[in-house]
């Protein structure tokens, strides 16, 4: 399994026309709040640290709350490099519906997780299915559809998308 | 007449067609087509080649060892804590579904796009029994507003303009704002949607794989409804045929990459869903939208896998039919198919699947009169074939159907008359016309021996007419004119003048090179001989394509053999065999693995070569390309053939009149609509001039300067009725006598007016 590189997974995430920011470990907070648009969802990111408790984000929200927040915060455990793609579980912490029904959703991924390729990513995929990790979506860029006479972006799902890298420490 | 379906109302079928769902398909399905090729060579052919390669073996496993995959996918599935209902038809598939939604209390159900479920039409069975039914993917939803049936595997309402979904949304919704944008459309279907999922107690999706180890599903969207119906409603049923199964995670990753990047060009989809349920995503409760923790319910996530069987197990047992349950329903058969770009679903498919796999599908699951309705829409053309993410050999699904179809028609009295006058080996009921053109050879050799009285006479009003009603041969076309003097005659009489020649070479007399094209089998000698070869043509009859074109598979078949007892000697000898036309270097390449023994098949396959591709080979290896005239800068618009660019043959002639100094234009169409025998069908006519009008598109600014070459012979033809007759085999121009009447860029076909 090789690291893929976060100026690939910029560029990837460049051509689907989903932002992206990268941040260190001692900015993520302060960074994110500039990228979060409220009201917010969230859920708690899928690694120790950091949090998204300090931040502008109501995790565990109510249904009302889920369908007016404008933001949703998820974490990402795998990124893929060559594709700009992240992975986005399908915990009971709800991710999956923070992803899904606002507008904008970030996701956060930290840079030791991002892998090389899809070959790469299907290596992290299979440790992941014996380690009973089994339900998760590979989502890249924002949902789409051609259905209606031309492409439009976000359809049932977000319709922008904005990746959030934290740097390793040295 | 024999033929069952009278052509008229086909031919205003297709007519209809081309005039209100055309110009939208055409769009549609040449962008996707376009951004496969493109998505291919973006991540190398050679990659995406192993792929398939993996891709293929996983499917012909896993099908082998279906029974037990079955078994451990339940296995696994009910440790999860789910349900596995195994389905015998959709009569059974259908009574189980409704019984789940009818426990569940529900009153409406919400669905991601499944052509399973479009099969067994579930939501007439749902509806039926009084729930509501929204599919939520814009194009399924589009179709089921307008009652419409899908027109594209992948993009069901592919054939609708925005416009027209305009005009049908507010009639059906009266919005208060007009919804004159794709963003518009979007945003109300997104809005009025949303509503229905939020609502619904139960969400339906198909599973484009089904993984048996860890009893997991995958599903591909761009929309992410497929995620929203597989999470908000407490229960999750997935609809599948049992032939998506394969072992497990590890062998999903080939079809990650290809489904996407065959269907719509895409590197991946927007969304892969990897779902092993029932997920740990909690229950929703909107009606207590106030509550924290996603309205607090605490309702069982209760998931029920519904894997289809309604013919395919009996497809699994039948040789022929068996690699259709190797589709990943992707598309590209259609999309790369010229007839489905020109009329799309709506005539190219069955009561559910559409393009050229729709054969295998439409016949293995509905029957053989079903695929009957639009099986001859396949021309064998063959660009499916590379495609094809999982390598299915669609065209030979197709004929191998279009076979049975000939030997289930009942025998009708112009066959009492017919078996005894054609060589062929077909069954009584095999359409009088079917043989007609499966028998080409016969009549080309009495065109020949009666030329030019036989030409004379085909020509005639009367004659036509006949021709018209009897064979259904549009009277529209121009027939081949037959030459007295066959290529095989002209070559016995000459003296071969070449001493120690470097290659001794077979040069293979189609049909229409002997009978019909002679000048450029003329051509193909002297050109082969001034490269320093000895040439013989020999007594050989024709390759089967003719026959194996209309289906009667054991007429090609001996054909094929009586072609291989004739060939083999000279390639035992050390003779190569060159050939001329295009589909038949694809018969002695392709269709002989099916027809012939390994041996043989290998043997001719190694043996044979296309004209331009053997000449290319001899300058390779120090042919004296003085020898041929020069080119001198001259324009060329070159035609390829349809099973010639499927073999990767295209380049020989491009690279060889490259080098000659032509300047080369070369078409990018999938096919000149011509094929062989089906554009002469008087049902057909329309469309093959429809398709063929976009390569006199591409032709036609250049037509001015630049001589017009094509490699086939159906493709002259075509190309001599959409711009001015002329048109030339490449190897026309490589004569080194050349034809007096004319200097090799000295044509300039102007279109017919």
């Amino acid at each position: 399994m090789s690291a893929g590189s976060v100026r690939e997974f910029q560029q990837s995430l460049a051509d689907l026309d989903t932002a992206s920011t990268v941040v260190s470990p001692d900015e993520f907070e302060t960074e994110l709040e500039d990228i979060i648009e409220t009201p917010a969802v969230g859920a708690e990111l899928p690694f120790d640290d950091p949090s998204l408790s300090d931040l502008p984000v109501q995790l565990e929200p109510s249904p009302a709350q889920l369908r007016e927040a404008v933001t949703g915060v998820t974490g990402a455990r795998m990124g893929i490099a060559s594709l700009g793609t992240v992975a986005v579980e399908s915990r009971s912490r709800g991710d999956e519906f923070v992803a899904l029904y606002p507008a904008c959703h970030v996701v956060v991924v930290r840079e030791r997780d991002i892998r090389a390729d899809l070959s790469d990513a299907f290596s992290w995929l299979r440790a992941e299915f014996e380690a009973g990790r089994q339900s998760l979506i590979l989502a890249t860029g924002p949902s789409s559809t051609g259905d209606m006479g031309a492409l439009v972006q976000g359809v049932h799902g977000p319709e922008e998308v904005h990746i959030v890298i934290i740097r390793d420490n040295e | 007449m024999s033929e069952s379906t009278p052509t008229r109302p086909e031919a205003d079928r297709i007519r209809a067609l081309l005039e209100t769902e055309s110009d939208e398909i055409k769009e549609n399905t040449r962008l996707f087509n376009a951004a496969r090729y493109d998505a291919v060579e973006a991540v190398g052919a050679e990659t995406h080649e192993q792929y398939r390669t993996r891709a293929r073996e996983i499917k012909e496993k896993s099908i082998e060892r279906l029974p037990d995959l079955i078994h451990r996918t339940r296995t696994a599935v009910e440790a999860n804590g789910g349900t596995v209902y195994v389905a015998d038809d959709a009569e059974d598939a259908n009574r189980y579904i409704t019984r789940v939604v009818a426990d569940e209390g529900a009153d409406s159900v919400v669905k991601s796009k499944s052509m399973t479920t479009e099969e067994i039409d579930l939501n007439d069975a749902l509806e039926a029994d009084g729930f509501d039914v929204w599919e939520t993917d814009l194009g399924e939803f589009v179709i089921q507003v307008a009652e419409e049936s899908p027109s594209h595997i992948v993009g069901p309402s592919l054939h609708k303009s925005r416009e027209e979904i305009t005009a049908l949304f507010e009639r059906e919704f009266e919005p208060d704002e007009p919804l004159d944008s794709a963003q518009k459309l979007t945003a109300f279907a997104r809005e009025f949607l949303g509503e229905r999922i939020d609502e619904a107690d139960v969400g339906i999706t198909g599973a484009n794989f089904v993984m048996a180890e860890s009893g997991s599903i995958a599903l591909v969207t761009n929309e992410g409804n497929a995620r929203k119906c597989a999470s908000i409603p407490d229960t999750h049923v997935a609809v599948a045929g049992i032939e998506k199964i394969i072992p497990s995670i590890a062998e999903l990753e080939p079809f990650a990459g290809l489904i996407s990047r065959s269907a719509t060009g895409q590197d991946v989809p927007q969304y892969l869903s990897l779902l092993t349920p029932p997920v740990d995503t909690p229950t929703i409760d909107f009606d207590r939208a106030d509550e924290p923790g996603f309205g607090g319910g605490d309702a069982d996530r209760e998931f029920h896998l519904v894997l289809i069987d309604n013919g395919r197990r009996a497809m699994r047992r039948d040789e022929e039919l068996r690699e259709t349950l190797y589709c990943i329903r992707c598309g590209a058969c259609a999309n790369s198919c010229a007839n489905f770009q020109s009329v799309g679903g709506h005539a190219f498919g069955g009561e559910t699947y559409t393009g050229g796999i729709a054969t295998g599908w439409e016949a293995g699951i509905e029957g053989l009169d079903v695929a009957a309705e639009f099986n001859d829409l396949c021309t064998g053309c063959s660009r499916c074939v590379n495609a094809c993410p999982v390598k299915i050999d669609i065209p030979w699904i197709n004929t191998v159907v279009r076979d049975r179809i000939n030997r289930g028609k009942d025998p009708g009295f112009d066959d009492l008359l017919v078996d005894g006058l054609v060589p062929d080996e077909e069954g009584s009921g095999t359409p009088l016309r079917k043989r007609f053109f499966g028998n080409f050879e016969t009549v080309a050799r009495l065109g020949s021996a009666t030329a030019p009285l036989s030409n004379a006479l085909a020509s005639t009003g009367v004659a036509r007419k006949s021709m018209e009603s009897v064979l259904g041969v549009d009277a529209r076309r121009d027939l081949p004119a037959f030459e007295r003097t066959t290529l095989r005659k002209w070559a016995r009489s000459r003296d071969p003048n070449v001493e120690d020649p470097v290659r001794r070479v077979v040069l293979y007399p189609d049909v229409y090179t002997n009978h019909v094209r002679t000048e450029r089998g003329k051509a193909a000698v002297r050109v082969l001989e001034a490269l320093g070869c000895e040439v013989v043509v020999p007594d050989v009859g024709g390759s089967g394509r003719a026959p194996l074109s209309q289906g009667m598979i054991a007429t090609a078949e001996r054909k094929a053999r009586s072609a291989a007892e004739s060939l083999l000697p000279y390639l035992e000898d050390g003779y190569d065999v060159v050939v001329v036309e295009p589909s038949d270097i694809a018969m002695f390449r392709r269709e002989y693995e099916k027809l012939l023994p390994a041996g043989a098949y290998e043997r001719i396959d190694e043996g044979s070569y296309e004209i331009l591709e053997f000449v290319y080979g001899l300058l390779e290896n120090d042919g004296d390309i003085d020898a041929l005239p020069a080119g001198n800068g001259a324009g060329i618009a070159y035609h390829s053939h349809c099973q010639q660019r499927t073999l990767g043959l295209e380049s020989y002639t491009e690279t060889v009149l490259e080098r000659l100094g032509y300047d080369v234009l070369t078409s990018d169409v999938e096919c000149c609509g011509m094929a062989g025998s089906f554009g002469y069908k008087s049902e057909y006519y329309d469309l093959s001039m429809d398709v063929g009008e976009t390569l006199a598109e591409q032709f036609e600014p250049a037509a001015d300067e630049r001589t017009v070459v094509a490699s086939g012979t159906s493709c002259m033809e075509q190309l001599d009725s959409l711009l001015s007759p002329g048109t030339r085999h490449p190897i026309e121009l490589l004569d080194p006598v050349g034809r007096e009447d004319e200097t090799p860029n000295g044509t300039s076909p102007l279109r017919k007016s």
